[in-house]
């Protein structure tokens, strides 16, 4: 009897777990699925589901018309420089705050996370201002020092929360045998934590990959990124949906593989540590 | 990590990061920042042809319209150089040249001839007397609609029609039973979008955004009347969330056979009777309604080129306005793609040729913008220029707020006198802020 309840449970969690998880991914399979509609499809109702004909012909014009090598390799550099950079210097602020804690260090971490509070519109033109003093504009620099600035406290966060898991004692044992701070944090620290960090890495990189609102502003041709990709198919006159999906999917492939890859590192990661 | 090392990887992170130059073997590269509609993508695809003729390369830089204004707007108020060549729009040509922001275009040469661009594209192109911007293609508003439906009505269609008959007409086309609406219309918060429309209707209903002495005018009997038979109108003949539709979204109802009738943007004729439109041997136009008192609905808007201050390449600019905009681009494009396609609304010479007047919306279109003038669009006089918009830089800002407003009446979530009441003191608080009132 008890056998069966926790049976009938099982397969009851496991129908609600699969119902949400296809819930949060069915605007990504809709757009891929539109992707390969005509555009008369696209727009057609009651919504063609899968029987239309599949057609590659959106994915042809977008490559025509945009140069998505391009946009891509700026995603890379721009989201991967920007969250190994932002890596590190948080991982020894975190350190001091996990381990060599002040009465500020809470107010620290708190003020840290008000600036993600501020709309970024707000200081849009003064970071403008500072870019054309300093020649970043349309510079993939210029992004990769912006992005890094924005996610830092998310990534000093995650990896304080991630450090305080580590008992002090390890690393008290690794002083008492003689390692200096760098080796405490590149020897000791960092393999116990690599989950945390792992998980942290990916986390900013997702973020950074989509972050839609410094990149379009702060870019022109030469640093422009795939959110300006997508931006170019969208359109308030003309019913360019097909196109505008075959471009979206384009742009989130690579992640969507490198989360694919790398989901157990990132779950093992999220339920750790930081978010639970 | 020794100091060679940083060094090492700094230099790595430099080469990387480090911006590519992409003016191949080319005298120069200009940058345009345009946005995302079939004319101007058509025009991408000819840039080759520019570059063979002239040697100069060009950069694009395609965004959605909204993205467009705020992209252009930081980069030309802080004069950020991004851009030799900006896509805007009638609303802020007359503001950004009277702010010194942009190039006057007053040397170009004699073969473009610039008297053969449309008088009202110039005008609201212009100010005192300068033009800042080229059109590339202009537009005004006209009634799409279905001949197929209003025949089966009983009724016919005036080339010029009045409200009374729109909203009559409306009525006897609706069929709820077979998902007919009698008419789509914007319903949708944002100046461009829901605001563009009413603003435009209140002008025939006898309505104004502002006295001379900029004080707003919603609480006149006007914008009561505007507002009161807009939504009567399409509560009873519209689609079911018409105060989130906008232009895409109507498109999409009339293509599939879903609106009786539409008024929009005289651009949305080659999309309603091209490939993409089930309903394409069964639509016909008139121009926007009106009631009697000497001005239409329709609104004038164009999309054209210009150069920002500032710009390093200021000639080569030039140089590519004078070509995109030319009758020589419209005859490529004719040659190439048909008169169907050729971007409309900007050159008398369009209107003038034999070809293009075979194109069953040329007339309607060009009717349309002749009878919208930016500097008289208000029955009572108004101290503003603009017909769907007041050429002021608050509007666009105001707009959208009052739209909203109106947006929340549409959608029953407010009466429309409390919309009404809500618009005036937004509109009057604004105004005073910015030092008018």
């Amino acid at each position: 009897m008890a056998r069966s309840v926790t049976n009938n449970r099982k397969i009851i969690n496991t129908t609600f777990a699969w119902a949400i998880g296809l819930l949060i991914f069915f605007p990504i399979l809709w757009t891929i699925l539109t992707s390969f509609k005509s555009e008369a499809q696209a727009i057609a109702a009651p919504p063609i589901f899968i029987g239309f004909d599949w057609t590659l012909e959106n994915y042809r014009v977008v490559l025509e018309r945009s140069d998505y090598g391009r946009f891509l390799w700026n995603s890379i550099i721009i989201a991967g420089l920007s969250t190994v950079l932002g890596c590190m210097i948080a991982i020894p602020a975190a350190w001091s705050m996990a381990f060599v804690p002040s009465r500020r260090t809470k107010d620290i971490l708190l003020w840290m996370l008000s600036t993600k509070m501020l709309p970024a519109v707000g200081v849009l033109y003064p970071i403008y201002l500072l870019f054309i003093k300093m020649g970043l504009l349309d510079s993939r620099a210029g992004l990769v020092v912006v992005l890094m600035l924005i996610n830092l406290p998310i990534i000093v966060w995650m990896l304080y929360t991630y450090f305080k898991e580590i008992p002090g004692e390890i690393l008290e044992a690794a002083r008492m045998d003689g390692a200096t701070l760098r080796q405490e944090l590149i020897y000791v620290l960092t393999p116990m934590a690599i989950p945390g960090i792992a998980s942290t890495l990916l986390l900013n990189f997702i973020l950074a990959w989509n972050e839609a609102f410094w990149t379009l502003n702060l870019t022109a041709v030469n640093a422009a990124p795939l959110t300006a990709f997508i931006a170019s198919y969208s359109s308030p006159e003309g019913l360019f949906f097909a196109k505008l999906s075959a471009a979206s999917t384009m742009a989130i492939a690579p992640i969507l593989i490198l989360g694919w890859f790398s989901q157990k590192q990132l779950v093992r990661g999220l339920t750790f540590g930081a978010v639970k | 990590m020794s100091l060679k090392s940083t060094l090492r990887a700094a230099t790595a992170l430099a080469l990387i990061t480090s911006s590519s130059a992409f003016a191949e073997g080319h005298s120069a590269t200009i940058t345009i920042a345009t946005v995302n509609n079939g004319d101007m993508i058509r025009m991408q695809g000819y840039t080759d042809q520019f570059t063979e003729e002239t040697g100069i390369a060009v950069e694009w830089v395609t965004l959605e319209e909204n993205v467009l204004r705020q992209r252009v707007t930081t980069d030309i108020t802080t004069n950020g150089g991004q851009f030799d060549i900006m896509t805007i729009g009638m609303y802020e040509t007359p503001i950004w040249g009277a702010n010194g922001w942009l190039v006057a275009l007053d040397d170009l040469s004699e073969e473009y001839d610039v008297g053969d661009i449309l008088p009202a594209m110039a005008g609201g192109l212009s100010h005192e007397g300068t033009l800042y911007a080229a059109p590339f293609y202009g537009e005004s508003s006209m009634v799409m609609y279905r001949t197929d439906l209003m025949e089966a009505a009983g009724l016919e269609m005036p080339d010029a029609p009045t409200w009374d008959f729109i909203a009559e007409a409306a009525a006897a086309m609706t069929d709820r039973d077979n998902d007919i609406n009698g008419i789509c219309l914007r319903g949708k918060a944002g100046w461009g979008e829901g605001g563009a429309f009413i603003t435009a209707m209140s002008n025939s209903f006898g309505a104004r955004w502002f006295d001379m002495d900029w004080n707003a005018q919603f609480d006149t009997e006007e914008w009561a009347n505007t507002l009161n038979f807009y939504k009567d109108m399409m509560d009873a003949s519209g689609p079911t969330g018409y105060a989130t539709n906008g232009f895409n979204e109507n498109l999409s109802l009339f293509n599939q056979g879903k609106c009786g009738m539409w008024i929009d943007a005289t651009v949305a004729a080659s999309f309603v009777t091209g490939d993409d439109s089930t309903v394409a041997d069964s639509v016909s136009f008139a121009l926007a309604p009106d009631n009697g008192l000497g001005k239409r609905s329709n609104w004038l808007w164009a999309w054209a080129l210009a150069i920002p201050a500032g710009t390093q390449q200021e000639a080569e600019a030039k140089q590519f306005i004078e070509w995109a905009t030319s009758t020589g681009y419209i005859e490529l494009v004719a040659e190439n793609e048909g008169w169907a396609n050729v971007p409309p609304g900007a050159r008398t010479s369009l209107y003038e040729n034999p070809a293009y007047q075979e194109v069953p919306f040329a007339q309607m279109t060009l009717d349309s913008i002749l009878s919208a003038d930016p500097t008289d669009s208000t029955v009572e006089e108004s101290p503003y220029v603009g017909v769907q918009f007041a050429a002021i830089p608050e509007f666009a800002g105001i707009a959208t707020e009052v739209s909203q407003e109106f947006s929340a009446a549409y959608a029953g979530q407010q009466t429309v006198e409390e919309a009404l009441e809500k618009a005036q003191a937004i509109t009057n608080e604004a105004m005073e802020a910015a030092g008018y009132r």
